[in-house]
């Protein structure tokens, strides 16, 4: 039987959060980011031999425009004690989200045309700030980091991207754009910083894909 | 684009009242390195007296020239015939500077000498610490700043005391910064202490709570980890210890405190970010704290300030079991956030630590709880994770305001429920 939570308790957070990355993951690129802005409705039920199932009735906002929101119905099943088995998340959009087709264009251009691969570091800076140009830069490692934010998660972890440590463009023969990224992911529970590197793929028509991604050492002065 | 360092950086270049009508700032993006060297070259024209304000670095991120009226036409015929593309981002810098000096003008005829500081920035220590002897100066009768100890690198911790007179008054402790990669708490804490202060006399809230009460301020809790947030690591979170037989420096200052201490919602080995620490209060920058309080004896409620989460709560969070006063508790931290959500719509969550974010052992709030500070609160600030520890400086005056009405409501409710 399903028992219904409070809001703010902190595993409905936790839950509530890894079902936003997961759909931004699916649903965003350097031109749409989507992120938490409130959960509705949260119940959990115990599945035996299986695990426990979260039910959330959630908000999402578009990083880009607050005033943009959605609604979102998501379950997030985290599986008994495999520790290394990412949780199944499932979820719908109820509504339409902007379409960025031109803004894409733009930025893929942009990047396409670059004699020089891009290469930058410290995204955002220690002041928050993130230049225009590389705002959609920013915003793709948002999206793809739902990709191994979502395949590490478990009830006892909430994590986001910290920072962009370092991000180079890899040029590609085809018509896809590649980006190798490291980024600092920060872990709300045990409050680790944990360097992460990842390959990421991005087209217009055919979103944003984790190719390959590993966790990074701490350095001893970290 | 930044007004401040326009002027700066103009007004460091002449020494005298030099005129700037019809100079330009151009914005340049090369597209290949052959154009980043064209730049350079052009840099380095000596008759041009051009200067870049942000360098060409690699192709395809902008680079900023200031061009002086008389090259203007030079410059923009070598760049459109090697057909680098640019965009006039300042038309006129004379009428720029006319615009800033009003603006400065007018802001140091409303306030004083605190106003030069900008609250907008975040800042070193260095200048944080010089800002406070600013205030004590500004509100002598008001403000005073005591030493309560050093840190583990010999730094010393500062508190603002915020009095009017009295003997031994019942007190209210606020710290931020005790996490040091958290910069937006420090930066709110020294808006909320100037607001404290320039307050009093004019706010009928905090006139009544300091007419009754002392307020103790410490903005940098942990100087030695913001001092390595500055030099070396942004994410610093711990204080900077050397811990025996470990290559990992630092201790939790917020899982240190007598409270539950040791328990499994906090580490044993020095390399984790929550790590306990050898013995409760083994960190100076938590014992200074700690004497402070217990030496006092008349404080009636402590104000720990994080961030980030958006989240107001208070204890337990070495335990699940409700606190005893967790109605009283609840219900003030449920107005709190309603007065804070009022003033820009930021929505916070609220409720004991270890049901809203985590269990977590040997933290401040209940060892001051547990020591008889009724009234213990933690506040976990913007934002919920876009930007995180990274929160761009543009937040801080909203952070901060949203926050004071939240934090008033606390006061008031301390200084109308005394015990």
């Amino acid at each position: 039987a399903a028992m219904e939570l409070p809001l703010s308790h902190r595993s409905v957070t936790r839950a509530a959060a890894l079902a936003a990355h997961c759909a931004c993951y699916q649903r965003g690129g350097p031109g749409r980011g989507l992120a938490l802005r409130a959960v509705r409705r949260a119940s959990r039920q115990d599945i035996d031999d299986v695990g426990r199932k979260y039910h959330l009735e959630l908000v999402l906002e578009d990083v880009l425009d607050k005033d943009s929101t959605v609604n979102c119905t998501a379950e997030v099943l985290y599986h008994l004690g495999h520790k290394n088995v990412a949780p199944d998340v499932q979820f719908t959009i109820e509504g339409e989200l902007k379409n960025t087709d031109e803004a894409d264009n733009i930025f893929y251009n942009r990047i396409k045309s670059l004699e020089i691969e891009l290469v930058a570091e410290n995204i955002p800076d220690s002041h928050g700030n993130i230049s225009p140009e590389m705002e959609p830069i920013h915003l793709l490692a948002w999206v793809a980091s739902g990709y191994v934010i979502w395949q590490n998660s478990t009830e006892k972890t909430k994590f986001q991207l910290a920072q962009i440590k370092h991000v180079k463009q890899v040029k590609r023969s085809d018509e896809y754009l590649e980006f190798d990224y490291v980024i600092l992911l920060h872990e709300m529970v045990s409050q680790e910083i944990i360097p992460w590197q990842m390959t990421v793929l991005w087209h217009p028509q055919h979103g944003v894909q984790v190719t390959q991604d590993s966790r990074q050492l701490k350095h001893a002065s970290e | 684009m930044k007004i401040l360092p326009v002027f700066a950086t103009l007004v460091a270049a002449a020494c005298s009242e030099q005129l700037f009508v019809g100079d330009q700032v151009l914005r340049i993006t090369a597209s290949d390195e052959l154009q980043i060297t064209l730049l350079r070259v052009l840099g380095e024209q000596a008759e041009l007296q051009v200067d870049f304000w942000r360098h060409p670095t690699s192709p395809g991120l902008p680079a900023d020239l200031w061009v002086p009226f008389p090259s203007l036409q030079a410059v923009k015929i070598f760049l459109e015939s090697n057909s680098i593309s640019y965009s006039i981002m300042i038309e006129d810098v004379q009428e720029l500077l006319d615009e800033e000096k009003k603006t400065m003008t007018r802001s140091r005829r409303i306030q004083r000498s605190t106003s030069m500081f900008d609250f907008a920035s975040y800042h070193t220590l260095d200048e944080i610490y010089d800002w406070m002897d600013m205030l004590v100066d500004d509100h002598p009768s008001l403000v005073s700043k005591i030493q309560i100890g050093q840190s583990y690198e010999n730094r010393p911790l500062y508190v603002l005391k915020f009095s009017t007179g009295g003997s031994n008054r019942s007190a209210i402790w606020l710290d931020t910064g005790i996490h040091s990669r958290e910069w937006i708490t420090q930066a709110t804490g020294i808006w909320t202490a100037n607001r404290i202060a320039e307050g009093y006399g004019q706010d009928p809230s905090i006139t009544a709570i300091l007419d009754s009460m002392d307020i103790f301020f410490e903005i940098v809790t942990n100087p030695d980890g913001f001092a390595f947030t500055h030099s070396s690591n942004r994410m610093w979170r711990k204080t900077r210890s050397i811990n025996a037989g470990s290559h990992c420096v630092g201790v939790d200052p917020n899982r240190n405190w007598d409270a539950g201490f040791g328990g499994s919602s906090s580490s044993s080995n020095p390399c984790s970010e929550v790590y306990r620490g050898p013995y409760v209060h083994s960190e100076s920058e938590v014992k200074a704290i700690v004497d402070f309080i217990l030496g006092h004896g008349n404080v009636k409620s402590v104000i720990s300030i994080h961030s980030y989460s958006q989240m107001l709560l208070f204890p337990y969070g070495y335990k699940k079991a409700t606190a005893p006063d967790y109605e009283e508790l609840n219900e003030l931290a449920k107005k709190a956030v309603t007065d804070l959500a009022a003033v820009y719509g930021t929505q916070y969550t609220y409720g004991s630590v270890a049901d809203t974010i985590y269990m977590a052992d040997g933290t401040t709030i209940d060892w001051a709880y547990e020591n008889g500070v009724k009234y213990s609160f933690t506040f976990e600030l913007r934002d919920t994770g876009r930007y995180g520890f990274l929160l761009p400086s543009t937040q801080i005056i909203p952070t901060a305001t949203e926050t004071w009405p939240a934090l008033l409501d606390i006061m008031v409710h301390v200084l109308e429920h005394p015990y």
